[in-house]
């Protein structure tokens, strides 16, 4: 059976030009890039050369690019290790702003430090189409915010947020704050957001950016932390001197050489315009052949390769296992899909009922998608969602009829 | 997730799903918060050897592969039983039947033992009245 992906969100393949450039850094070009002898320095070279890249992308200079782990540990790093910036000289209790429907990596994060008494933290709701408006955070900034963490783009419904209008309202506001108090930081979270819209960090008004190297075709565990010079951020992680010390541990030389090529691979609007046009092709005939289907999050304001759809009276884990067991890879708001006694935050966020949320379906497309692919999707989650609710027949009305 | 070969064959082709027009009792448990929304069906039928039997029983779920897959397998375990047997029916027998369920399930979406046994305690309110 021939597999259809279309969960480009979870993770995407490693183009094969990435990986072409990485296969020298595993056996051959093995060095430490921390060693003095040629064969670190060979190493360095490459992990420089990647940082210049990357620095020239988010036009950036090359001391402000940290790699990491990944996404979830630049977040990790931006919350607590602001916060151990901040207490190094305060002691107040200080003020987070950020959104009900970050990725858990942010949401946890903060709520540890709510949990552990380090600050208080507001959660912004995004409104009924995803999309969160900026004058919403100007009122809640508070003569003791510290920092403001906003995602560029939702990972689940792909709405796009007004980062640049944040960041400039941010800027106006620290213009104003009183001598040697700290700073409003503001950071966002790209990883949906770097494979298609524009991450220049002056033009976004940004201080801190968060990314990861597998979203865009790259390899899994590397990802970087944009850090804009003279931001106070602590390190949170011991060890050597790596990474300007804002990251211990020994450079991870071939993903990071991946997240350069990666990175470097994102040029082609061809591609962007082609991955547009199927995915407005699967909304429209989706909303137009399934009745009762509905379209979560705005339809403009929207990542080009993001679909989000909820079909009444069904429930997304049998969706999901069905269309999986036709060689279709998708992915869902369920709380049976996932473990959790909930339904998705991020829909439940936007307004959906918890049955809704249930009833949800991620489409999300990449560069090797193809219409043919995307009209055999279409056929079956019409037949899947078709018979799924004739098991289902009018359970949810008698429900509410009760 | 990981379901065993019963399970998949239950939810891909599920057994007396549907409606019974004039039924006996019927039993609906579940909430739309959690995801699962089950609601089972009976006909009873007076047998004179064995007493009062489920001669018919049939499903309409709301909800995950497991908890479509417990409904029909449920209908299946509880057909042509005395209702007495029916009683004594547990979400064990209905998750031995399927060859297991994964831990997650057992709970949340291993309702259809409750939806048969207020199934069975409708009829028996409706025979009082």
């Amino acid at each position: 059976m021939k597999k259809i992906y279309l969960d480009y969100a979870a993770t995407t393949p490693v183009a094969k030009e990435v990986l072409k450039e990485m296969l020298p850094y595993f056996s051959e070009k093995f060095g430490n890039a921390m060693s003095i002898h040629s064969s670190g320095q060979v190493a360095l070279k490459a992990v420089d050369g990647a940082r210049l890249k990357i620095a020239s992308f988010f036009n950036a200079t090359a001391p402000e690019i940290i790699f990491t782990g990944g996404a979830t540990e630049s977040n990790n790093l931006v919350i607590k290790g602001i916060l151990k910036s901040y207490y190094s000289n305060f002691k107040s209790k200080p003020h987070i702003i950020t959104s009900a429907f970050e990725h858990h990596c942010v949401l946890d994060a903060c709520k540890a430090a709510e949990k552990e008494g380090l600050a208080e933290v507001t959660y912004v709701k995004p409104a009924s189409d995803g999309v969160i408006d900026e004058k919403e955070i100007e009122k809640l900034i508070k003569s003791n915010t510290i920092m403001i963490s906003i995602m560029y783009v939702n990972n689940e419904i792909g709405t796009v947020q007004p980062i640049a209008k944040i960041g400039k309202i941010v800027k106006k506001k620290n213009e104003t704050r009183k001598e040697n108090y700290f700073p409003i930081v503001f950071h966002t979270d790209a990883t949906q957001a770097v494979n298609y819209f524009d991450c220049d960090v002056k033009k976004l008004n940004v201080d801190l950016l968060s990314m990861w190297a597998h979203k865009i075709y790259g390899p899994k565990g590397v990802g970087l932390l944009y850090v804009k010079r003279g931001t106070p951020i602590k390190k949170i992680q011991d060890g050597g001197d790596q990474e300007y010390k804002m990251r211990a541990g020994t450079h991870n030389v071939p993903g990071i050489v991946g997240l350069g090529a990666a990175i470097a691979e994102i040029k082609n609007q061809k591609s962007k315009i082609k991955i547009k046009d199927l995915r407005d092709y699967l909304i429209k005939r989706v909303l137009a052949e399934i009745p009762k289907a509905k379209l979560s999050g705005s339809k403009i304001k929207r990542s080009p390769n993001n679909a989000n759809f909820n079909f009444q009276d069904v429930e997304g884990e049998g969706l999901l296992l069905s269309l999986d067991m036709d060689g279709i890879a998708c992915s869902t708001g369920s709380a049976c899909s996932s473990g959790a006694l909930s339904p998705s935050h991020v829909l439940l966020s936007i307004g959906l009922k918890p049955e809704e949320a249930h009833g949800s379906l991620r489409i999300t497309i990449g560069k090797y998608t193809t219409k043919k692919e995307i009209d055999f999707a279409i056929n079956k989650i019409k037949s899947t969602v078709e018979r799924l609710r004739k098991i289902s027949g009018n359970v949810l009305q008698d429900f509410y009829k009760k | 997730m990981q379901y065993s070969k019963k399970v998949i064959e239950h939810f891909t082709r599920p057994h007396n799903q549907g409606v019974i027009k004039k039924p006996s009792g019927v039993g609906m448990v579940g909430n739309p918060h959690c995801g699962d929304l089950m609601k089972i069906y009976i006909k009873v039928k007076k047998c004179k050897k064995r007493g009062e039997v489920i001669d018919d029983i049939k499903f309409e779920t709301l909800g995950c592969a497991s908890a479509i897959a417990t409904s029909s397998m449920i209908t299946d375990l509880a057909k042509n039983k005395t209702l007495e047997e029916a009683m004594k029916i547990t979400r064990n027998d209905v998750a031995e039947a399927l060859e297991g369920l994964p831990p997650l399930k057992m709970h949340c979406s291993n309702l259809a033992d409750d939806g048969l046994h207020e199934a069975i305690k409708d009829y028996l309110n409706n025979r009082k009245s």
